[in-house]
């Protein structure tokens, strides 16, 4: 290689071409923005649906997204309305969100990071999404949160369960209505005291990432308090499918309690595997070997199948509650009765939050009368409101997270049919389950300032 | 010009002209019509087009020219990432110390890998640079997590030092001051374009490592590679020592894969242990296969190719497919959308492999075979000539086919 061809009119083109390139940022960088990202100018408004399609939360995915269909439908003010008829708020009226049609996009998360972020990013570069929605694991919802507040627009936190989503890695854009790992260890240490004493000796395998960690560090935060004690903790990778060799040592560890802080496929595989090797029917100690599952679904109940009888979790809500708790949850059978007609079965938890989040947006915007990222995030916070099936909900300006009752439920010994597979052991009122913001697990984060974009 | 022949340079000026034009090329279809479905013109896809781009040209530094076939690349990617997204939580959200030292740290990363995995060729060296990239993968998955933040991924904070920036210096990613992510949009009737900061950022240091691979491919040293791949133990025999020149050449393609990760996450500041994992290396050597392995052109092209597939056919939903049938009768509707919905949407992958196949099984030089095939068609010596012309047009094909 040589460069020694120099000429002066070399030297002047080639100057003059770089200097173009180093000035054309500056130039566009100049260019003038109204408002803010993906202001909606025709009649109809965009709303994105990010969901794994693919990936250990595909079921929970599916799901989320037939609620987001649903709440779409119920502002375009099509269907029976479903929880619109039951929720506190009465700013909408069935004619999309302040008079535009709600439009959708949907996209594939694929549990991934990366790929949930290309996919939210098209949707708010192509489709000029207004808000994004959806989630299923916390990794992704954190990383999806972090763009959103970059890219100026509103993000309605689906299910994640990580205590840092709205702690350490909250942000001014973004939402939860979904409950956490703290709240979930708060509900459930006294059941499970009541239930296997205050002298236990815990093993437990963890999905290995944030919401893993966060889960765990609650829980045995809660249990030790309460007396019990954590003999090891074993992070298993996300992606695993067969967990024979993480159960096997559990054998022999002295441990009489499992804790899987698994979820979707992930918690299915694991509990079958767990089930395969008879630690259910094992005595260590002097005591029934017991497993116990922090966070659990419907949908994973019915993967599963009768190996959920008998385990103890908790959910953010269950399509009983209303029947089976009274009025308080009211929302709960409308949501249900809708859902159902729709699709033929009940919905999880993950499709109510999913649908309660994108009803709290449209009703923000419309309660704040406009689009506007900041509008939407001043009308949201501290807003207290009823009605969507968790009973008096608190959406705590702080850290942007809902403050409500959690439902402690366990696998059902025979169940009736395939839905009714868990059953409502109690239910945690929330003050029980409320933290301070300064809480040490949710500490090191600042939600920073609301960004409207341009 | 910028000592290059006139062919080549025509290529650079081609290339040249067509990124800088992209935002307008790739938006043909109007934003409110039905086709605006397949616009690829919006910042975040365009920049990953350039940036899988550079990995590609890098990649085929290494495969096309010394048949090294490299099932790890994706590792220096990941490592590239990761030290960018540091830059910008240590150092200063300006994207050029975070570049700079993705390339650095890939560059030293490579050499350690190509040391080792350089000294065994063919299926052997395949095989160590997977079990690289994949130890690499399980590393930052779940052995280092207080640097690589696990599955979660790193992100940068509000909180974090950065001790070069100012009190009012950005908080995302930008060049002395221009953000990343701001643009300019541009409405032309029903056409909207959008030019980014980020995309022309990518866009010229691609153009950059295009023309230093052209500079590769016709110097000396590229000759030596290309005398590796077609016989290495005969060179060895002449007393040459061949491991400098393939070392040198795995660790320029370990450095432009270096510099894909830190654009990527000069983008989007995130670096994730999925960027590692082996299908990210199986991805680029799809990417170099079906643009055509050892040509200039062809990686940018697979690149872009398999880009597009990932971010728009994956996003064709039944919903839009009932849009597009909805002037059929129901029944009939309903059979299209059933028989289309395996292979759009999250089947997207099952599209691409079939388009995959088509290409190695009828066109074993990639696009770029298709390209050239396609060309030849509408050159009259070829079609109608006499018989003194037709002959050296086939004595032309022959040698463009080698």
């Amino acid at each position: 290689m040589s460069f020694s061809n120099l000429t002066r009119r070399g030297v002047i083109k080639t100057g003059a071409v770089a200097g173009a390139g180093l000035a054309l940022p500056t130039y566009l960088s100049a260019a003038a923005h109204s408002g803010f990202t993906n202001a909606p100018t025709g009649d109809t408004v965009t709303l994105g649906f990010n969901v794994p399609q693919s990936g250990p939360y595909a079921d929970e995915g599916a799901d989320e997204l037939r609620a987001f269909e649903l709440a779409v439908e119920h502002l375009n003010g099509q269907g029976d309305g479903g929880m619109l008829s039951t929720f506190s708020s009465k700013a909408l009226e069935g004619n999309g969100i302040m008079g535009k049609k709600v439009q959708f996009v949907t996209g594939d998360t694929q549990t991934k990071s990366d790929a949930a972020r290309a996919s939210a990013q098209s949707m708010i570069q192509k489709d000029g999404a207004i808000m994004i929605s959806g989630g299923s694991s916390s990794g992704v919802a954190v990383a999806v949160q972090g763009l959103c507040q970059e890219a100026g627009v509103i993000f309605m936190a689906g299910l994640t369960h990580s205590n840092d989503t709205t702690g350490k890695d909250k942000k001014a854009n973004g939402f939860r209505h979904f409950f956490n790992a703290y709240m979930s260890a708060a509900a459930l240490a006294p059941v499970l005291k009541n239930l296997y004493g205050d002298d236990r000796k815990v093993y437990s395998l963890t999905a290995d990432y944030t919401w893993g960690w966060t889960q765990q560090e609650s829980i045995q935060a809660a249990t030790e308090a309460m007396g019990w004690e954590t003999i090891n903790d074993v992070r298993t990778p996300l992606a695993a499918t067969d967990f024979s060799s993480y159960i096997a040592p559990v054998l022999n560890s002295g441990a009489d309690i499992l804790v899987l802080n698994h979820y979707g496929g992930n918690m299915v595989n694991s509990l079958t595997n767990a089930v395969q090797f008879g630690l259910r029917e094992k005595q260590v100690n002097g005591k029934n070997f017991e497993i116990v599952v922090p966070l659990y679904s419907e949908l994973m109940a019915r993967g599963a199948g009768k190996n959920i009888a008998g385990i103890v979790g908790s959910q953010n809500w269950d399509w009983k509650l209303e029947n089976e708790k009274g009025d308080r949850y009211k929302g709960t059978n409308a949501f249900v009765k809708s859902f159902g007609e729709k699709y033929g079965f009940p919905p999880s938890q993950a499709a109510q939050t999913c649908y309660a989040q994108t009803l709290l947006y449209a009703d923000a915007v419309a309660r704040a009368k406009s689009f506007n990222p900041c509008a939407v995030v001043e009308a949201l916070e501290g807003y207290e409101f009823d009605g969507l099936g968790n009973g008096p909900t608190l959406y705590r300006a702080g850290d942007h997270q809902c403050f409500k009752d959690v439902v402690v439920v366990r696998g059902k010994e025979n169940p009736e049919n395939e839905f009714d597979l868990v059953e409502i052991v109690e239910v945690t009122p929330a003050e029980q389950v409320t933290y301070p913001i300064d809480h040490p697990m949710f500490a090191g984060g600042e939600l920073g300032d609301c960004n409207p974009g341009a | 010009m910028l000592s290059l022949n006139k062919k080549d340079f025509g290529l650079l000026l081609v290339v040249a002209i067509l990124t800088l034009a992209a935002p307008i090329i790739l938006n043909p279809f109007p934003a409110n019509s039905g086709m605006a479905q397949f616009n690829a013109g919006y910042p975040d896809l365009m920049q990953r087009f350039v940036i899988f781009g550079i990995f590609a040209i890098g990649f085929n530094i290494l495969f096309g020219l010394t048949g090294y076939l490299s099932f790890g690349h994706a590792a220096f990617l990941g490592v590239g990432s990761y030290s960018a997204v540091w830059m910008m939580k240590l150092l200063s959200m300006n994207v050029i110390p975070a570049i700079l030292l993705s390339v650095i740290v890939a560059g030293l990363f490579s050499v350690v890998i190509g040391y080792v995995s350089l000294r065994r060729s063919g299926i052997y060296f395949s095989i160590l640079t997977l079990a690289f990239a994949q130890m690499s993968f399980n590393l930052a998955y779940s052995v280092l997590t207080p640097i690589t933040n696990g599955e979660t991924g790193l992100q940068i904070s509000l909180s974090d030092p950065r001790i070069l920036d100012g009190a009012n210096a950005p908080s995302y990613p930008n060049l002395f001051g221009a953000q990343m992510n701001s643009a300019a949009t541009v409405e032309l009737g029903n056409w909207i374009f959008t030019f980014s900061v980020g995309y022309y950022l990518c866009a010229v240091i691609m153009l950059a490592a295009f023309y230093i691979s052209i500079r590769v491919f016709r110097s000396p040293f590229g000759m030596m590679l290309r005398a590796v791949k077609s016989n290495q133990q005969r060179m060895n025999y002449t007393g040459l020592n061949t491991k400098p020149y393939t070392l040198a050449a795995f660790v320029i393609s370990g450095m432009y894969a270096g510099l894909a990760g830190g654009l990527l996450a000069s983008m989007d500041p995130l670096a994730g242990a999925e960027r590692m994992q082996w299908t990210a290396s199986g991805e680029v050597v799809l990417m170099t296969i079906l643009g055509g392995a050892g040509t200039l052109l062809g990686p940018v092209l697979g690149a872009g190719f398999i880009k597009y597939f990932e971010n728009i056919f994956s996003k064709i939903n039944d919903n839009v497919l009932h849009g597009w049938f909805s002037f059929m009768p129901d029944g009939f509707e309903d059979f299209l959308v059933t028989v289309i919905h395996p292979f759009v949407g999250k089947g997207w992958n099952l599209t691409l492999g079939l388009l995959f196949m088509l290409v190695v099984i009828f066109l074993p030089g990639g696009l770029v075979e298709g390209g050239q095939r396609f060309g030849r068609v509408f050159r009259r010596k070829d079609r109608n000539a006499g018989s003194v012309e037709a002959d050296a047009a086939k004595q032309r094909n022959q040698t463009a086919a080698e």
